[in-house]
């Protein structure tokens, strides 16, 4: 795109037009997708309690209900505490929408369609995905009101040991694949859907589950919603906010329900891989031409899209059956359940890898050839950096490289073993009942 | 202005960016008086340090190719980046229990060992 | 004008933002804002090591640094604070201690940094290479991951012979696999230490609250 523009404007012009649209598409994914999904909890979360839910607005089921929403909260009085701290309490929505608009730049939606492509798209999603919480800690302390504040300590409790399975859990199918960048991921499970990752092995089946339980306590959906429990802390962290910044918090929240989903969608379903490859049927692919390889790629983006929003309604569906948990049954079920799990289906699926190269049958093509295709095609556009120049080493050694590719895979687990040592400190509930007594003993 | 931002930026560049981390985490450690304080002073000198290790070890930033640090540096910049996280995590837990004890977080306080 | 430096632009964004930042966190008195200009010098620094081509470094900054330890660090203040808003007091005689040895540093360092010539950047006739280099996106998390179990696939570029590659794997002390076994031992002991010093006591009488 830039190469089109660059014929008409100077070329640092068209660079930061093409770098203005892209991002305004991609706010587009945060901003309708929001909207959208407030309409479907809206509905799911009528049908499942036996109500009709909008039908009114906008004539049939009442689509146009999330404009009336939108614009209610946009005319409402944008309220603030009188003993807030002002910069904060103004400043944390954004705080917490920039993190989750961010991991949209790295999220592929089809085959290279990616704003930036980075060789370590995963750890750069969870990282960026991890600093959401920033923004509802500072609003939680900014309030100054105890239920913002209690669920501020929740939520920081919560997601920091969360951060752990679901690391560990994002790892095993970096592993199989020997690479995080999700492009090259996505590539991999090309063809029918037995060979995406969740079919992969009997680990990964079961650790796709575990990744849904800490994806969900991660964005702090029910029944993980601890930091705004209604029934105990009024609303939580957003307790004091209203109007605007308050649907900024929602739009956070929506847009990190995708992305998990998302996420998952690439890691275990194929990315943008139907079912069966429907793209290549209908001869959609590059070598039919420019357009047919467009073409195929927004049918790949279609298919993302979708199964990244059965995604979302997996979690309204599971918000609006299961109770929720108590803070303790939380962090029980994260260092007792889904962290053990989560490292002994690592261990099998390493073992299975390594017992069984090409799947139980051999008949899996294995999917190193797959990566050396990717990363032998990107040392050929350069060999300058010495980063690329060891990607052609470690493309030149050949067919004894498969337990080198693993390592990448080891490093993100290390990278989740210091996580672990930083994060399990303060273990939650008992760091709760510290704080409480301290703040009871200030006053 | 318009003429730097044409020229390519060295490694001294990033070098610069890391003095002043280094000296503002400097700063913070000997004024802030409360124990965290002090603990994201540490945090900001160790950043000063992870990006002059980071800049060496890019060889397209500096004139003199070869000498560059190449994946040494970084390996060094991820080992100081863990050992940070497990520093803090024990210096919090120290942090904590001090607390507990004295009931303040200031370290001037901390003055047992004088007898 | 045509030939603006996106790398050099993106160099002052994320610099100036990250010096802005942490001038914030010396001069502010309040210690949740300290920890809220933290994160962001420290977030705009991860954005310098992408800049620089480390792309793995810069992820774990951010996943590590900025999600794993400053989490931690607001946890900290928010169990150790007193009172809603409490200011920080510093002494003069510490201040003067402290910008005179960092202004003596700064100046040292600007110095050092300045001082030698092939570190001001690439020369001429390597700006195009220069430009082609950072025009590709970096993969360093595979090299890294070899270096981490002592194979050093970089090193490897020298001789495409056989034998010269097997004298590079057999050299011994050019991988990380020691080093890599010393910290992971190292994180199992704070994880244990850490966590045997927080835990709940009973509380002494002896505190002055």
């Amino acid at each position: 795109m830039a190469e089109f523009f660059s014929t008409y404007l100077p070329s640092w012009l068209a660079q930061l037009v093409t770098g203005l649209i892209q991002c305004v598409i991609l706010l587009h994914v945060p901003l309708v997708g929001a909207m959208f999904f407030v309409w479907v909890e809206r509905k799911a979360a009528a049908r499942i309690q036996d109500r009709l839910g909008p039908t009114r607005v906008g004539g049939m089921f009442g689509w146009l209900q999330l404009l009336a929403d939108g614009l209610k909260l946009l005319t409402k009085e944008d309220l603030r505490p009188q003993e807030a701290d002002a910069m904060l309490f103004r400043l944390a929505p954004y705080v917490g929408f920039c993190a989750s608009f961010t991991v949209f730049l790295a999220l592929p939606f089809s085959d290279g369609w990616v704003v930036q492509w980075l060789d370590v798209g995963v750890f750069f999603i969870l990282a960026v995905l991890g600093l959401e919480v920033f923004g509802v800690i500072l609003a939680g302390w900014a309030s100054a009101s105890k239920w913002s504040l209690f669920g501020a300590m929740r939520e920081a409790a919560q997601v920091v040991s969360y951060e752990v399975p679901l690391g560990m859990c994002v790892v095993v199918p970096v592993m199989i694949a020997g690479t995080m960048d999700l492009v090259a991921i996505g590539r991999m499970q090309e063809g029918l859907f037995t060979n995406w990752f969740i079919f992969h092995d009997p680990f990964t089946f079961v650790i796709f589950f575990v990744y849904f339980t800490c994806g969900i306590a991660s964005v702090n959906r029910a029944p993980f919603d601890l930091a705004e429990a209604e029934s105990e802390l009024v609303a939580g962290f957003h307790t004091e906010y209203s109007g605007f910044r308050w649907l900024i918090f929602y739009m956070a929240e929506y847009g990190s329900m995708f992305i998990v989903s998302g996420l998952a969608a690439i890691l275990f379903f194929g990315g943008w891989n139907g079912p069966i490859p429907l793209a290549d049927l209908l001869g959609l692919t590059d070598a039919n031409g420019e357009l047919a390889g467009y073409l195929g790629r927004f049918l790949g983006m279609l298919n993302f899209v979708f199964k990244s929003v059965l995604g979302v309604t997996v979690m309204i569906w599971v918000r609006w059956t299961v109770p929720r948990l108590r803070i303790d049954q939380v962090m029980t079920m994260c260092l007792k359940y889904c962290t053990p799990i989560a490292a002994v289906m690592f261990l099998g699926a390493t073992l299975w890898t390594y017992t069984f190269p090409g799947g139980v049958t051999g008949l899996r093509g294995t999917p190193y050839g797959t990566v050396r295709g990717v990363s032998a095609q990107r040392v050929e556009l350069s060999d300058l950096t010495p980063a690329t120049e060891d990607a052609e080493g470690a493309a030149g050694e050949g067919s004894d490289n498969k337990p080198a590719e693993e390592h990448a895979g080891d490093v993100a687990a290390a990278a989740a073993d210091g996580e672990a040592a930083a994060a399990s400190t303060p273990s939650g509930p008992l760091s709760i009942a510290t704080f409480a007594s301290s703040r009871a003993r200030s006053r | 202005m318009m003429q730097f931002l044409a020229q390519p930026v060295g490694a001294a560049h990033y070098l610069l960016v890391g003095a002043v981390l280094f000296v503002c985490g400097v700063i913070c450690m000997t004024t802030k008086r409360n124990a965290l304080g002090v603990l994201m002073g540490i945090e900001l000198v160790l950043n000063g340090a992870n990006v002059n290790f980071i800049a060496f070890s890019q060889p397209a930033l500096r004139a003199d190719r070869g000498l560059a640090l190449g994946l040494d540096g970084q390996v060094v910049a991820i080992f100081v980046i863990v050992l940070a996280a497990a520093e803090a995590a024990v210096a919090l837990a120290i942090v904590l229990n001090f607390y507990n004890n004295h009931g303040t977080v200031d370290v001037d306080e901390a003055d047992e060992l004088k007898g | 004008m045509d030939a603006i430096n996106w790398h050099t632009f993106f160099f002052l964004l994320f610099s100036l933002v990250a010096c802005a930042f942490a001038i914030a966190v010396v001069l502010s008195s309040n210690i949740v804002r300290m920890a809220f200009y933290l994160i962001l010098s420290l977030a705009a620094t991860s954005g310098l090591f992408f800049l620089a081509g480390a792309d793995f470094v810069g992820a774990m900054q951010l996943m590590i640094y900025v999600g794993g330890t400053l989490v931690l660090l607001i946890f900290g203040v928010m169990l150790t604070n007193q009172g809603p808003y409490t200011m920080l007091k510093s002494r003069g005689d510490s201040w003067l201690l402290g910008v005179v040895a960092g202004v003596g540093l700064l100046a040292l360092l600007t110095y050092t940094a300045l001082g030698v010539r092939d570190w001001m950047g690439p020369t001429e006739e390597q700006l195009a290479e220069t430009q082609l280099a950072f025009a590709q996106p970096s993969a360093t998390a595979t090299p890294i991951g070899n270096a981490l179990l002592g194979i050093r696939v970089d090193k490897l570029n020298g001789g495409n012979e056989p034998d010269a590659q097997q004298q590079v794997l057999q050299g011994g002390m050019s991988g990380y696999l020691l080093p890599f076994e010393i910290v992971s031992v190292h994180l199992l002991v704070v994880l244990i230490g850490a966590a045997h010093l927080a835990r709940t006591k009973k509380r002494s009488d002896t505190r002055s609250t």
